[in-house]
């Protein structure tokens, strides 16, 4: 009775609130997605789409060459920019967070992150200005007398990873940093106290705790990273296609929304792949 | 002693290498917008001007910067109140499945931006609606509404709530308790994630590409000025974009961050 | 500006947990009621039922003779004042007094001089401009208080206002809070834990415990005449002896306790039948009138096992000499020399002895083994 009215017109007012948030999202990303995986159905008859309701683009993906090429350079492409990339930026974070004084560390932070802020298609352009031909490496080098011809350096898949790398060094600096900070010092003192020498301790204590935060951050280049189509774009050329450049020329050249589609969703298959099994990996870890 | 000073002097030269290979690019970049020459790479010939004035009148890039801007500012805008109203009932009411309701509003997060442009590129097709700045704005406020969602929520604590008690005990509205009483007290949390979703739409590229036809936005103008190769009027606005998000980012470390700081 | 409060057969269920179980109250306005009870006994809840933010699974509350029914907050003639302050931290103190009034569209210039004359009240008039952040915990109390009371509110209700201050502020805010209640004459319900800051603010303490009202009464009937073992024993520290009712005269009832038969005064002994479990509850501070005039009763002798230096008192544990196993807390005079193995006599005066129906729930070792 009474209370029931209470709470009712409360949850009536509630749903006012949340439910333009939920249609929007509905509306634009769970619609369209089932649009998207419907689509990935249908055959390209010309330039018209016919519903056709079969697998045909998913049995084509496994036996194009030139298709399935591009889903294993996106994957190695992928994997080498995060090892790297944990690799260089877990030593930069360590160093802020250990050696920096205090007062200086949030500057310092800043600084390491700030190119990230350039436009994500002039950071890749600014890269090439480096790499080209004629840049700012060969250029040098030529003039020092290392080189006499110019190193073919962009339009490379090392290009693209040099690329990528520099993106995701900063992004990691930032996750890795904030979970060293985060950790209390004590568990340090602690395993130093009882005879641990700094070697030991980074090991046995530091590494193990942050892991999971490490773990979270790769997750996000991974996703990130096998997502990307200006960064290859740009800088990977056209020898060797990654994934989503290959679903843009199914869109652009040939107009084909179906294969497009099923690229797509074959993309996100593989991050749903790398999603579960981090999950799994940091469900394990908390166990 | 020796062992230790030696892993400083280490740690201090990696710290400059890195520092060195994460500010290369960009300073090449600013360095050579600068030149007096047709190509922004060495040698350096000397500085000027002119490909700053050049960004400066042409019409298409700055229609674009204009577009980018309204884009940007109104999808954020709408990310913000969707993101804000829905954290309000989520944090605030008890509402049937609200785990799984949580989820879905962050469920974009999780998708590849070309993804989720194909999936809107498929749809409108589909069912008719034609490509402009419209579109590419309804794609940002997909991408931004889960950012402006977690941050405004994640910032909803309990003691606040008892705050919106506070206000409702002596008399306010709804409407009135969310616009005197919760939105100032969030503030620093919406600017965050106001800017935030500006600076991510600001530079957004892939969804901007696929979903726009005549106005297009600065990241895609850019882009089409690409294929002409190296050319030291793209590192000037290339360098006035980042300007302008540096500026961002100080406005947001200034007002927003030293404020919730000093609380 | 003041009104009584009515609460009839109020319940309030949460899923398969009763929080409040038939509660029936009777406030007078501009009574100063203070909801007494360990944590989870249902006084927050009963609170909120008072305050509008919830509504009662089945009886009625009536304000100044009308049902609130469910009437939302804004619209009772109730305000709260939150255990957290809940202060609006964005805001100056003068627009958080003001802020109520404000929803009443009252306008500007009245609102702020209305909230100055508030705040003034409260020791804070200079501080009108500051924001809540740049005060102590006490004085956002006061500004809490000004802003609960700037609505002028028929019933002001407290939930646990003084609860994160610490002791000597606490003390403090009691008699300031008391002082304006007598000032403003507005009927105020207060929650607390604490029986020490009950006793000092009620006019009435209403006694919780698991959903029900234990007791009700002035402070010193709480005190010295509880109605419940639980009431006895929230209150403060107190002895239970615990005995089988022998018979009542005219003048005089019989207790048979491990420690003899004692004798008490009759008084209401209603409901006792021969045989019955009965308790007797001895307050420490009762044992020290062995030197004084009047009437006097004695446990026997006891052996002191140890004592300690209070300040105001000695507070020794004896054993009786009748009953070893069972340990008996004293309070012995400032100038007493406490030496373990010494033994006193257990005197005191009758009246001042409480019976109570049943044995403490749950039975001490000596008492189990009885």
């Amino acid at each position: 009775m009474a209370t029931a009215s209470l709470e009712q017109r409360e949850n009536r007012r509630a749903w006012g609130f949340v439910t333009p948030a939920l249609l929007w999202t509905v509306a634009f990303f769970v619609i369209p997605f089932i649009v998207m995986a419907a689509i990935s159905l249908a055959t390209r008859k010309g330039r018209e789409i016919v519903m056709a309701w079969n697998f045909d683009n998913y049995i084509e993906f496994f036996e194009k060459a030139h298709l399935l090429k591009g889903l294993f350079v996106s994957l190695e492409i992928t994997f080498t920019v995060t090892i790297i990339s944990v690799i260089l930026a877990y030593p930069l974070a360590w160093i802020i967070a250990e050696r920096v004084p205090q007062k200086w560390q949030r500057m310092a932070l800043i600084m390491a992150i700030l190119p990230f802020w350039t436009s994500y298609v002039v950071r890749s352009y600014s890269w090439l200005l480096v790499l080209a031909q004629n840049g700012v490496i060969n250029n040098t080098l030529t003039y020092l007398g290392v080189i006499s011809e110019p190193l073919e350096l962009a339009s490379t898949r090392t290009a693209a990873v040099i690329g990528f790398v520099h993106f995701f060094v900063m992004l990691l600096t930032l996750t890795i940093y904030a979970n060293l900070v985060q950790m209390p010092p004590n568990y340090r003192r602690a395993a130093a106290d009882l005879g641990a020498n700094g070697f030991q301790v980074f090991w046995h204590v530091v590494l193990p705790l942050t892991l999971p935060g490490i773990m979270v951050g790769a997750f996000l280049t991974f996703v990130l990273c096998i997502g990307d189509y200006i960064t290859p774009q740009i800088l990977g050329g056209n020898n060797e296609l990654a994934l989503p450049q290959v679903i843009m020329l199914q869109l652009g050249r040939r107009a084909d929304f179906p294969m497009a589609a099923t690229l797509s969703i074959i993309l996100m298959g593989v991050v749903t792949l790398a999603y579960i099994a981090c999950a799994r990996w940091l469900k394990m870890e908390r166990t | 002693m020796i062992s230790s000073r030696f892993a400083k002097l280490l740690s201090w030269s990696y710290l400059i290498a890195l520092y060195g290979f994460i500010f290369l690019p960009v300073a090449v970049l600013v360095l050579f917008s600068f030149q007096d020459g047709r190509l922004p790479v060495p040698p350096f010939n000397g500085a000027t001007l002119k490909w700053y004035g050049e960004v400066f009148a042409d019409s298409r890039l700055m229609s674009a910067l204009g577009n980018s801007l309204i884009v940007a500012i109104g999808s954020a805008t709408v990310a913000c109140v969707l993101g804000f109203c829905a954290a309000y009932a989520l944090a605030r009411f008890v509402l049937p499945a609200s785990r799984l309701q949580r989820g879905l509003l962050i469920s974009p997060m999780t998708v590849s931006y070309l993804i989720i442009a194909l999936g809107l590129l498929t749809t409108f097709n589909w069912i008719g609606v034609s490509l402009s700045l419209w579109t590419v704005g309804i794609g940002h406020v997909v991408i931004n509404l889960p950012l402006c969602f977690a941050i405004i929520y994640a910032s909803m604590g309990d003691h606040q709530k008892n705050i919106e008690r506070a206000a409702r005990d002596l008399g306010a509205a709804e409407w009135q308790v969310m616009t005197q009483v919760s939105a100032p007290m969030l503030m620093p949390s919406i600017l965050a994630a106001f800017f935030l979703s500006v600076t991510f739409s600001w530079d957004e590229f892939i969804i901007a590409f696929l979903l726009s036809r005549f106005d297009v936005t600065l990241p895609v103008e850019i882009w089409s000025m690409l294929r002409s190769g190296l050319n030291p009027k793209t590192n000037a606005v290339g360098s006035v974009v980042f300007l302008v998000s540096v500026a961002l980012l100080l406005i947001l470390e200034l007002i927003v961050f030293r404020r919730t700081a000093k609380k | 500006m003041t009104a009584p409060v009515s609460i009839r057969n109020v319940s309030k269920i949460f899923g398969d947990f009763t929080a409040l179980d038939d509660i029936n109250l009777e406030i007078a306005a501009g009574e100063f009621i203070v909801l007494l009870g360990p944590s989870g006994c249902g006084k927050t809840t009963l609170l909120s039922l008072l305050g509008g933010f919830l509504s009662p699974t089945s009886g009625a509350i009536e304000i100044n003779g009308t049902d609130m029914g469910d009437v939302a907050p804004a619209k009772r003639p109730t305000t709260t004042m939150f255990q957290d302050y809940a202060l609006f931290p964005h805001m100056t103190l003068r627009d958080n007094v003001a802020f109520g009034l404000k929803m009443r569209k009252v306008g500007k210039s009245e609102r702020h001089a209305k909230a100055e004359e508030l705040l003034d009240m409260v020791g804070l008039k200079t501080s009108a401009n500051k924001k809540p952040h740049e005060l102590s915990g006490g004085q956002r109390q006061r500004v809490a208080l000004a802003r609960a009371l700037a609505v002028e509110p028929d019933v002001l209700l407290l939930d646990e206002p003084l609860g994160a201050l610490d002791l000597k502020l606490r003390r403090q805010m009691q008699d300031e809070l008391k002082a304006i209640q007598k000032r403003v004459g507005t009927t105020f319900v207060h929650v607390t834990h604490d029986q020490e800051e009950a006793m000092a603010i009620a006019d009435r303490i209403v006694v919780m415990n698991a959903g029900r009202i234990e007791d009700v009464g002035s402070p010193e009937t709480i005190y010295m005449h509880p109605k419940t073992i639980f009431t006895a024993s929230f209150m403060g520290e107190v002895n239970f002896i615990p005995g089988t009712f022998e018979s009542a005269t005219e003048r005089t009832i019989s207790v048979k306790t491990p420690l003899g038969s004692v004798e008490l005064p009759e008084f209401e002994c209603s409901g006792f039948a021969p045989g019955a479990s009965v308790t007797l509850a001895i307050r420490p501070e009762h044992f020290r009138a062995s030197t004084g005039t009047g009437p006097r009763i004695t446990l026997g002798k006891a052996k002191v096992e140890d004592g300690s230096f209070f300040g105001t008192h000695h507070r020794a544990h004896l054993s009786p000499l009748d009953y070893p196993n069972m340990t008996i807390t004293a309070h012995m005079p400032q100038s007493a020399i406490i030496e373990p193995g010494a033994w006193v006599e257990l005197t005191l005066d009758p009246t001042t002895v409480v019976l109570l129906h049943g044995h403490p729930p749950r039975p001490t070792q000596e008492s189990a083994t009885l």
